[in-house]
């Protein structure tokens, strides 16, 4: 890889969030104005920072900071290649609509709690961006247990029985999966004597087959448990009862999102295509993927309750993202790590759809939306390009990554995989459509006003921008935010040449 | 002056405690000054000793000018050196922390409660910073026996609680004294770099044998280890509040020192892998510790019992990374015993404010504590994730090096055991934190919660409390970022070089 440059920035990246939370702690309630202009005023230095990273690595530089060293041969470090700046700077960009959504969300519904809220928001995007610049697992590691932990208060933030119960399991969930992560990460350090990702792999040439398919499982089940691979989902429709704007953010962006990564991370940088094809196992990675994938479009088809409904499409395109990057081609990698960004947009989207809906009518079930559209239209509008985009349609930026994926499971001659992505995308039109139907054109419910009467503006604004964003990453994949070239790059740093 | 910094380690102590009475005699409210004036002597020479050892490396100190191994020797090395800091600061702070709850539990008594304070705090450093097995023994009975002193000044239970650990404790030391004596009479030496240079040449005699069994069990009993923990968790539930915050971190701990000190430094590493199976028997026990200790942990409901039993699955860690004996586990196993003597020291402290403000200890009463003791809470968090294992709090590295550690040597049942025991940890805390941070079910906590904040009272730990418990709580923070530099500069050398 080329020019390695020191610099402080990702660290500030990591930083400028958790000092605001504690100012955010310290301002408290009594000062509501001045406590969110910390949250804006972070959101806004910690995109910036991120974003000026996109240039020199996108020049083929990566960016290096060490901070102490942990162990011999592994410091807490963080180093910016091409892949964790594409988690970082959409966990960077989407804090913002985020964050204006939610002040608006916890006002109008006059929230419990508020310092709470946003003091473990902003410790969440902390520690997401620290799990996308960790140079190493341990690094990685770290950053995961406390986005775990800093999660919990969101979680069970109704403070309700089904909270604490959805909190409970959460817990469990990823304790436990933290803890089989730590003694994987024990055994490739001993095997291997280092944990520092490189693009394609470290772990070739150490230790037995047999032990490295174990590890390998390990390894899948820790990160798998957040991104929400079956069998280890249970916790993420339980998880919905937090509050929307943290559903939006974390578990459709920074938690599950963070899991997804470090799956990715272990199969494109630790252990690499070239050992996977070797040891003969993504074939069996990529079906019980695949599995999830179809199952979890099935439940979906399921659940009246809106966001739950969500939750399982999230687990759909989650293992969708993990499909395409264990088929190990070329363009199936570029479309599920272009996909990790697309679906981003896409589901925040949904989420604050969701969000705005029941601030405004408290509803939050798919039967009670008859006709809602005409009083939402802007939400409503939102809603259905988000959708189309997650079925595939053009001109959403979701076409683009699943058309990858169909290219790249042709490439790799499995149809098997192409006929499991394109029923997915059938699945997301079945349970995606009635929702948008139902809403435009069938009778109005008798509560729904005869006139447009939507969401506080607050909230309003920050999903249009997003619905409209993953439009025009469709149209133009390389605006602004050069997403295309940073994925190219970093399919690039894995398969070499 | 600088010379003298090892004397001054002890000799400061000893002392203050001899002249407490005497102040406390007409003027009780000066004991508690004076206390913390003398202890900011050891602690000052133990960070002179500490610094004096990473420059120059270990050195000896002659009590009396008395060359050893007739004499009685002072010996700091790595090991001893960064014991000395963690006893005299966390010695210092409970210190600090012991004036408002020993107003109530010492009512009239204060002069003796910071006498055997003092003398309590000696002893612990005195069996660190000795070279010598006899003396070690000498400064262990003026620990046991203060600490038997203080415990049962405690609540109603303590007295029997107190018996019970003298009869096991004066076993633990006899059997110890008779490890001694049984050693003597092989070499005629009671110096422990003589006799490490003496043994190895009588590693199958009998009697060297037998002196060797006695120390191990003299030790477990002392440190807690199962099934010698009995006395253990009665003892440190019932002593008072003002007590437990010093004796429940330290003993065990140093015990472990010592255990570390007898296998490693006494005897050659693979005696007691070659010639006696002890490393083994010792990991099974710390497994079986670790889980009776958890398994007991979750039965509670009085905290204070909990986090006792908590401690005795906490000596199985680091009993269970002295056995596999390698490097990354003895690393961890003394990692831990720093690390988990903070994380102690802030449950207890913490326990300690809570119960001051008439919170009780009683988990299930905890409603909106967090609320009321805001701080203390915070901090008591903090302590729970670092036994949880979360980063970057302390705890997550010194369980990193102990799962290394059992990775090594192969053992996987060992690690399978620690993991499994932080998820209980975890279990055990979140329950505690739910309870105290989350507003009681009937309310709904919703949208009345507004003007239900103002009617809860703040009223957090009075200041001399708080500062510990700032201290700890931001110690478990330091010492995991800095785990790196600190076995680096020390721990690394405290292992033996073999490894």
């Amino acid at each position: 890889m080329g020019e390695v440059i020191y610099s402080a920035k990702p660290l500030w990246a990591v930083l400028v969030s958790m000092v605001a939370a504690f100012l955010i702690l310290l301002t408290g309630d009594k000062a509501r104005n001045l406590r969110e202009g910390w949250t804006i005023l972070a959101a806004l230095i910690k995109f910036g920072l991120v974003f000026s990273l996109i240039e020199p690595v996108l020049a083929g530089k990566t960016i290096e900071y060490t901070l102490i060293n942990l162990l011999p041969g592994v410091a807490l470090q963080f180093r910016v290649d091409a892949f964790g700046l594409l988690f970082g700077v959409v966990a960077a960009t989407l804090w913002i609509p985020t964050s204006f959504y939610s002040i608006g969300y916890v006002r109008t519904l006059n929230e419990h709690a508020q310092s709470r809220y946003f003091f473990s928001f902003a410790m969440c995007l902390s520690a997401a961006i620290g799990v996308a610049f960790a140079g190493n697992l341990l690094t990685l590691l770290i950053f995961y247990e406390i986005l775990t932990i800093a999660t919990w208060p969101l979680v069970i933030h109704h403070e309700d029985e089904s909270a604490i119960n959805g909190g409970r399991k959460y817990l469990v969930y990823t304790l436990t999966a933290g803890c089989i992560l730590l003694l994987a990460i024990g055994i490739t350090y001993s095997l291997a004597g280092t944990l520092d990702f490189v693009g394609g792999g470290f772990l070739a040439g150490h230790g037995s087959p047999g032990l490295l398919i174990i590890l390998l499982i390990m390894f899948i089940a820790g990160f798998g448990v957040k991104a929400g691979i079956m069998p280890f989902h249970e916790w993420l429709p339980s998880a919905m009862v937090a509050p929307t704007p943290v559903s939006a953010l974390l578990h459709a962006v920074a938690v599950v999102k963070a899991g997804v990564f470090g799956c990715v991370r272990v199969i494109l940088f630790v252990f690499g295509p070239q050992l996977l094809h070797e040891l003969g196992v993504w074939t069996i990675l990529a079906g019980v993927v695949a599995f999830t994938v179809v199952a979890a479009g099935l439940l979906a088809l399921g659940q009246d309750h809106l966001k739950r409904r969500l939750a399982f499409s999230t687990i759909n395109n989650l293992a969708l993202i993990i499909l395409g990057v264990s088929l190990l081609s070329k363009n199936s990698m570029t479309g599920g790590i272009l996909h990790l960004a697309n679906h981003a947009f896409m589901k925040i989207t949904l989420f604050f759809c969701a969000g705005a809906i029941y601030v405004k009518t408290h509803k939050d079930h798919v039967s009670q939306l008859d006709g809602l559209g005409r009083q939402m239209p802007f939400t409503f509008a939102a809603f259905a390009i988000a959708s189309m985009g997650l079925c595939g349609l053009p001109p959403v930026n979701g076409f683009i990554s699943k058309w990858f994926l169909c290219l790249g499971a042709v490439e790799t001659h499995q149809l098997v995989f192409l006929f499991v992505i394109l029923t997915s995308a059938m699945l997301d039109v079945a349970f995606f459509f009635p929702i948008i139907y139902n809403g435009f054109f069938k009778k109005p419910l008798p509560d729904v006003a005869g006139k447009i009467d939507e969401a506080p503006l607050i909230m309003v604004i920050p999903l249009c921008a997003t619905a409209l964003f993953s439009i025009i990453f469709g149209i133009f994949p390389n605006a602004f935010l050069n997403f295309f070239n940073i994925v190219r790059l970093a399919v690039t740093n894995v398969l070499g040449g | 002056m600088i010379d003298q910094l090892p004397a001054l380690i002890i000799v400061a102590p000893m002392l203050g405690a001899f002249l407490t009475p005497i102040i406390g005699w007409r003027y009780q409210h000066l004991c508690y000054p004076w206390t913390l004036l003398v202890l900011t002597i050891p602690l000052y020479s133990a960070v002179g000793a500490l610094f004096k050892v990473i420059r120059s490396g270990p050195f000896g100190y002659n009590l009396g000018g008395w060359a050893p191994p007739w004499g009685i020797e002072y010996r700091i090395d790595y090991l001893s050196a960064i014991m000395l800091v963690l006893i005299a600061t966390i010695g210092f702070l409970a210190a600090v922390n012991a004036r408002p709850a020993g107003k109530t539990e010492f009512k009239g008594k204060e002069a003796q409660l910071y006498t055997l304070f003092l003398l309590q705090i000696t002893g612990l450093l005195g069996i660190v910073i000795t070279g010598d097995l006899f003396n070690i023994f000498v400064f262990l009975e003026i620990t046991s026996l203060s600490g038997y002193g203080l415990i049962a000044h405690g609540e109603e239970g303590a007295p029997m609680a107190t018996f019970n650990y003298i009869i096991i404790g004066t076993i633990g030391a006899s059997f110890y004294l008779l490890g001694v004596g049984y050693l003597y009479m092989a070499t005629g030496s009671l110096n422990i770099a003589d006799l490490a240079t003496i043994l190895p040449a009588l590693y199958h005699s009998k009697m060297i044998l037998v002196g060797f069994a006695f120390f191990t069990t003299g030790v477990a009993i002392k440190m807690g280890l199962f099934p010698l923990h009995i006395w253990m968790p009665d003892a440190y539930t019932t002593a008072p509040n003002s007590v437990s915050t010093l004796i429940a971190p330290l003993m065990t701990k140093v015990a472990a020192y010592l255990m570390i000190r007898i296998l490693f430094t006494l005897f050659a590493p693979d005696f007691a892998i070659s010639v006696v199976p002890v490393a083994t028997i010792l990991g099974w026990l710390a497994v079986i510790a670790i889980i009776v200790g958890g398994v007991k942990a979750l039965a509670q409901t009085d905290i204070k019992r909990m986090v006792a039993y908590i401690m005795v699955a906490e000596v199985g860690y680091i009993v269970m990374g002295i056995s596999v004996m390698n490097r990354a586990g003895l690393t961890g196993a003394i990692l831990h015993i720093i690390n988990d003597a903070c994380m102690i020291f802030c449950l207890f402290l913490t326990i300690g404010a809570i119960s001051y403000r008439g919170h009780g200890r009683e988990i299930n009463h905890f409603q909106n504590l967090s609320k009321k003791m805001p701080l203390t809470m915070a901090a008591f968090v903090i302590a729970a994730l670092s036994m949880c294992g979360i980063p970057p709090a302390c705890g997550f590295f010194s369980k990193w090096y102990l799962i290394m550690g059992m990775i090594t040597a192969g053992q996987w049942i060992f690690a399978a055991t620690l993991l499994g025991s932080s998820l209980i940890n975890a279990v055990l805390f979140f329950r505690i934190i739910e309870k105290a941070y989350l507003a009681p079910p009937e309310s709904q906590g919703h949208n009345h919660t507004d003007h239900e904040a103002e009617e809860i009272e703040r009223n957090d730990a009075p200041l001399s409390m708080m500062i510990p418990i700032i201290m700890s709580a931001l110690a478990i923070l330091l010492l995991g970022l800095f785990s790196g530099k600190i076995i680096d500069a020390v721990i690394q050398h405290a292992v033996p070089a073999i490894f």
